[in-house]
């Protein structure tokens, strides 16, 4: 085993710890994808390249897209910035409705 | 022949009163106790009710208040210990038993036996595909393979389903409302971003010729339809985030897909069909396969490729469109 090969695969093992400790969920899915292409590097290295040409289009690519629309549709990231004024006010005023309710 | 019961014999048996309960007529019980179904409890009035729910709060809140409650701050403890401790020792015990595994490439392994070896051996001169993992695929497993893209297809045809949002019902639909445009993507299209779109016109022309490059030389070189339909639609996906929907709607929408789904199955059903039937038993598939290393090599390899590779593409597309608007 190379010396490269023992630094990607120790990446890889930082990147798979530190996605279950981040509680941000969009860093979670930026170190998803950075897991996603250090794992194509690697296939590259153990000469299977057809794999990590699928790895880096749809582990790094095509999933995380996805996970990223799921994320602004639950309103759970922000991109836009009338988007973010737009849900801050309705936090709000959902959790003001709650505390009148409990009220 | 079977004798007849009268109406009152039947009307006593159980199955009489099966169908009748089955019919919603009687309540069935097989101790012929009738039930009453009356409501035991009058219904209380409302100001009763609120005070249960709000002492119900009340105890629930002093339930989990970790200041009075001790037992809950032990049990937190305890329960994070338990879980590292947890996850440490199933760890361990799943690399304890790697550890017993046959080394990668080993000659006891067991999958060294004589199917593989008469893929290497005999792969290029059956099915005259220098890429051996494409001829396995697409040759000798390729009932596996066309099962795999009805999976493809039958996933996008669920997700359309799902996220499929009707403009003309979009009052009954509480997703897609006009008061609260924030569900509604369509509406905030990504302005005309200057970086985005220079990347994206350099990159996705070179994105979709490789991914091309990769279907077209699948029993050649590394890929396949897979691999490089993956690329082709990661390359649309990104395209449509550069330029907006209503460029990609010029060329590609719903009856698009659908159109190019079921042409590429029904072709690789085809394919496959005439060469289960003819190809072996003596009979001959009259198909050549070509000098291998040649682009038109390997019979039918290279056009189920393009069939893979074509719905691969368009289910990556049509499930981010999905996800984004719902719509088309």
């Amino acid at each position: 085993m190379t010396v490269l090969q023992i630094i990607l695969l120790l990446f890889l093992l930082i990147c798979a710890i530190s996605v279950s400790i981040t509680k941000d969920l969009l860093n979670a899915i930026l170190i998803y994808m950075s897991f996603s292409l250090i794992m194509s590097i690697i296939w590259v290295t153990l000469e299977s390249p057809d794999l990590a040409i699928t790895e880096a289009a749809v582990g790094a690519g095509v999933t995380s897209v996805l996970f990223f629309v799921t994320l602004k549709k639950i309103h759970a990231i922000n991109i836009e910035k009338g988007t973010k004024e737009l849900a801050d006010t309705d936090i709000n005023t959902e959790e003001v409705d709650g505390l009148d309710e409990q009220a | 022949m079977s004798r007849r019961k009268t109406d009152e014999e039947y009307s006593r048996t159980k199955a009489y009163r099966f169908f009748k309960w089955f019919r919603g007529e009687k309540d069935y019980t097989p101790a012929e106790t009738k039930m009453d179904m009356s409501l035991l409890i009058p219904m209380e009035d409302m100001s009763t009710t609120v005070e249960r729910m709000q002492d119900k709060q009340i105890a629930k809140e002093r339930a989990y208040d970790e200041k009075s409650n001790k037992l809950l701050i032990f049990f937190n403890r305890l329960y994070r210990v338990v879980a590292v401790l947890f996850c440490v020792i199933f760890g361990a015990l799943l690399i304890y038993n790697v550890s017993y595994l046959p080394a990668v490439g080993a000659v006891e392994r067991p999958t060294n036996n004589e199917v593989p070896e008469r893929y290497i051996e005999k792969g290029l001169e059956e099915t005259g595909a220098v890429n051996i993992v494409t001829g396995m695929i697409l040759d000798y497993r390729a009932f596996d393979t066309f099962g795999e893209s009805n999976v493809l297809f039958v996933a996008t045809i669920t997700v359309l389903i799902l996220l499929h949002i009707n403009k003309d019902k979009s009052r009954l639909s509480p997703v897609l409302s006009e008061d609260d445009p924030g569900d509604s993507d369509s509406l905030y299209e990504p302005g005309d971003d200057m970086v985005l779109q220079t990347v994206a016109k350099f990159l996705v022309p070179i994105i979709m010729i490789f991914g091309i490059y990769v279907i077209l030389n699948g029993h050649l070189s590394p890929g396949g339809g897979f691999s490089g339909g993956a690329v082709i639609g990661a390359g649309l996906i990104l395209y449509v985030n550069a330029f907006g929907f209503e460029k990609t709607e010029e060329f590609f929408t719903e009856k698009t897909y659908k159109w190019i789904s079921f042409c590429a199955l029904t072709t690789y059903c085809l394919c496959k069909a005439y060469s289960f039937f003819c190809g072996a038993n003596h009979l001959n598939s009259h198909i050549p396969l070509g000098t291998p290393g040649a682009i038109l090599s390997s019979g039918l390899i290279l056009i189920l490729n393009i069939c893979v590779g074509l719905v691969v593409a368009c289910t990556m597309y049509t499930f981010y469109v999905m996800f984004r608007k719902g719509d088309f």
